[in-house]
């Protein structure tokens, strides 16, 4: 089995797949823009932009699903739908989801799964929240981002599988990434893979410098400072202040637990303790200058990581697949060490990005679904070839076996990158929740955040105008937000 | 020829039955048209109006509201701001892509140019490219790192080229427009002067009128209902102003917010922010705007052109 870690397929944001989605989704809008130049009548072309909108919501939200066990699923269930065979439907974005299906369909010869590949999250969420807002068009099962878990959870659009004996399976997976799953007292989907952040750094580049690997953020900005000195064109690491996936998760390694939720009671501090600490740290940074704005999962970030303008990056352990991938022409240079802290003592890091899948209510053969779910992500044959194709597993046992553990990575110059990996995923903290409405949240994080890293004012600043947001946003939806 | 009374009675009586008939036949051949609006257009305008009177709540279901959403929406920072930005662009970048047009097309009208046919589709050309390949394309171009605009930086050696700056980067976006549609433009105004009888040209020729004298009293008048046309469309397109923002904030997302243009802000409100109501509301107030906008130019510019 050849291993190339990890998974490029379970980012939150899938570089060129991204990219087109985003495009495929303007050019409808441009063929309307185009013709409407040609319309004399002008009252008529604003209102056209108004049918993709209006109709998407036709339906609207009939907030149905019954939400909480469902008596139909039992183990026994599972099984006997698995022998009785049917149709499904998959939606999904990792690349490993192709052999994985061939591989169910060959043990359950009577299920037919129709995989159909969303292209990303982004994306998949998009067309999901569609599917769901319309009442019909959802796929039985779908691929999900822990953070956007909350969003449906709470719509009501999930299956809980508790009935169906999910319980059991609870040893099987990292305590972080079931916790993702097991929110507001039901087990919504089953773990994919994780993220828990390391450093990635060009050693390198580091080498030539005389920069030494930081074990404390204080360490880092000092390494930012000395290499912008001696070569300002690079950077000690690259972050434009537009991907909240990325600040979240440096708040969450601070220590902060901006957000909890409780049924409807949200609560926003985007002030607490540990996002200052972050906010603070990275003011310090970036007035270095050595931090890059490269727009991220661009060409131009793939080749500034391939020729060493970015020197390291802070990201989740599904990276050296990206790496290897992507940048090819950083081969050899690149190694991974724990994420530095902030007190350098006790080793703590967060979860950046990561996936499970879920069972949507929509479903009409719910119990199907739900073995196929089963099988998708805790049969060692499915997780085989997950590993195969380059994923970062979620189960323990893979975590832990020393094929995995011992995996010399050519790529990272014969490190044993899964050691430092999946130590960095025993240490990810506690007790973290992201917002029912993440996905809205992390889209306006440009607006607000961004804007202090733009106008190289307080972060601490930018945070605040995001809070004000999400909860003038959470209090519009209905919620109690503090 | 007087009629006698008696003349025009027998001739009013079968005139009111075929009055009737022909409106009927009449609406038989408008009918195809009128259900084909009616479901394309007058539908989606309605319903979009019933969204707006409505909230949906991802808890709390939906409810009826009323006007609050339009209070909310006149309330709105991030909507004025978006409105603000593309009335800039509009006060800017019409003229100035209009004049390049105009140049254009009078240029290539001359008679004079070598090649004009070949000038013709070359400028024509950029509006065959897809606005969202426009965009994308000079994103690159504007990228001051690896695109054009850096490469000449480094030759000029300074940074002085920053097209995707917070200064500069409205200006960036009508460079982009203006290269998309004064071909379209042209193409429009150039139309309008094959249709001008070349006795005119004769005539003035012969009182020994210049080419500039021409222009100013032949062909500009002419051209005046096209104007109008070109002004009305720039004006559409630039409310509508959507693609060439959203490509380019794939590149600078801190400079391009999600309310850059109220398409935008629409868009994102209803797609990323599941607030279909308030964007059916941010989009007829939109298309009101645009409506009168457009109005205004068109009574305008047929008041001066009776004048």
């Amino acid at each position: 089995m050849t291993l190339s870690f990890p998974s490029r397929g379970v980012l939150p944001h899938f570089p060129s797949k991204h990219h087109n989605t985003e495009t495929e989704k303007v050019t409808s809008m441009s063929t309307t823009s185009t013709r409407r130049l040609r319309r004399v009548v002008p009252a008529a072309l604003a209102v056209a932009a108004l049918l993709t909108g209006g109709l998407a919501a036709c339906a609207s939200n009939t907030g149905s699903g019954s939400g909480g066990g469902d008596s139909e699923l039992s183990a026994a269930a599972l099984d006997s739908a698995l022998e009785a065979g049917g149709e499904i439907t998959y939606w999904t974005w990792t690349p490993s989801a192709e052999a994985q299906v061939e591989a169910f369909q060959k043990a359950y010869p009577k299920v037919k799964v129709n995989l159909v590949d969303t292209g990303g999250a982004a994306d998949n969420n998009l067309k999901l929240q569609n599917a769901i807002t319309a009442g019909s068009g959802a796929p039985d099962v779908s691929q999900l981002e822990y953070q956007s878990l909350p969003q449906f959870v709470l719509g009501k659009s999930l299956v809980d599988l508790t009935s169906a004996g999910f319980g059991d399976l609870e040893s099987k997976y990292s305590a972080s990434t079931w916790g993702a799953v097991t929110t507001d007292d039901g087990i919504w989907g089953l773990p994919q893979d994780s993220g828990p952040m390391a450093l990635f750094y060009n050693k390198t580049v580091f080498d030539q410098y005389g920069l030494t690997v930081p074990t404390t953020w204080d360490e880092y900005i000092a390494q930012g400072e000395k290499l912008h000195a001696a070569d300002p064109t690079k950077f000690i690491t690259n972050d434009q202040g537009a991907d909240a996936g990325f600040g979240t998760s440096m708040i969450w390694q601070a220590g902060g637990r901006p957000f909890k939720i409780d049924g409807t009671n949200v609560t926003v501090n985007l002030q607490d303790e540990g996002s200052k600490k972050w906010a603070d740290t990275w003011n310090e940074l970036l007035a270095t200058n050595s931090v890059g704005s490269i727009p991220g999962w661009s060409d131009e970030w793939f080749t500034a990581l391939g020729d060493g303008t970015i020197a390291s990056l802070p990201i989740g352990a599904w990276m050296p697949g990206v790496l290897e991938a992507s940048a090819k022409a950083g081969a050899g240079n690149w190694r991974v060490a724990p994420m530095p802290t902030y007190d350098g003592k006790t080793a703590v890091t967060a979860e950046n990005g990561g996936s499970s899948e879920v069972v949507l209510q929509q479903s009409k053969n719910k119990p199907l679904a739900a073995a196929f779910l089963r099988w998708l992500n805790s049969d060692q044959a499915s997780i085989d070839v997950f590993l195969a194709s380059g994923g970062f597993p979620a189960t323990t046992a893979d975590l832990e076996s020393d094929k995995f553990l011992n995996y010399e990575s050519e790529y990272f110059g014969g490190q044993k990158i899964n050691e430092v990996l999946v130590d960095a995923s025993k240490s990810v903290g506690t007790g973290w929740s992201y917002l029912p409405w993440q996905s809205y949240a992390n889209s306006i994080y440009a607006d607000t955040v961004g804007q202090s890293y733009l106008n190289k004012t307080d972060i601490n600043t930018g945070l605040k105008a995001w809070q004000d947001k999400n909860i003038a946003y959470g209090k519009e939806q209905g919620y109690t937000v503090q | 020829m007087t009629a006698t009374p008696a003349s025009v009675l027998p001739l009013a009586r079968p005139n009111k039955p075929r009055k009737a008939k022909a409106s009927f036949a009449g609406w038989g051949f408008v009918g195809p048209f009128m259900l084909v609006f009616a479901l394309v257009f007058l539908a989606p305008v309605a319903y979009s109006i019933y969204l707006s009177m409505f909230r949906n709540q991802l808890i709390g279901g939906n409810a009826f509201v009323g006007f609050d959403n339009y209070v909310r929406a006149f309330n709105d920072p991030q909507f004025w701001d978006g409105l603000l930005r593309v009335a800039s662009f509009l006060a800017v970048q019409v003229p100035i892509m209009l004049i390049i047009a105009l140049v254009a097309a009078l240029a290539i009208d001359s008679a004079r140019m070598y090649a004009s046919n070949v000038f013709r589709i070359v400028i024509f050309l950029p509006y065959a490219v897809p606005a969202v390949v426009a965009a994308l394309m000079w994103g690159f171009m504007y990228s001051d790192r690896l695109g054009l605009a850096g490469n000449i930086n480094d030759l000029i050696g300074s940074d002085v080229l920053a097209p995707l700056s917070p200064q500069w980067l409205l200006v960036s976006i009508g460079n982009i427009v203006t290269w998309e549609f004064a071909g379209y433009n042209m193409l429009i105004f150039y139309a309008a002067l094959r249709t001008i009888s070349t006795d005119l040209y004769e005539a003035a020729a012969l009182d020994g009128a210049n080419q500039f004298r021409i222009i100013r009293s032949i062909k500009l008048p002419a051209l005046r209902p096209a104007i109008i046309i070109s002004i009305i469309f720039s004006i559409i397109g630039s409310f509508q102003l959507f693609n060439e923002p959203n490509i380019l904030r794939g590149i600078v997302p801190n400079l391009i917010s999600t309310f850059y243009t109220p398409n935008m802000y629409a868009y994102n409100l209803s797609f990323t922010g599941q607030q279909f109501n308030y964007a059916a509301t941010v989009a007829i107030i939109m298309g009101v705007v645009t409506a009168v906008i457009a109005y205004i130019v068109q009574l305008r510019g047929n008041r001066a052109g009776q004048r």
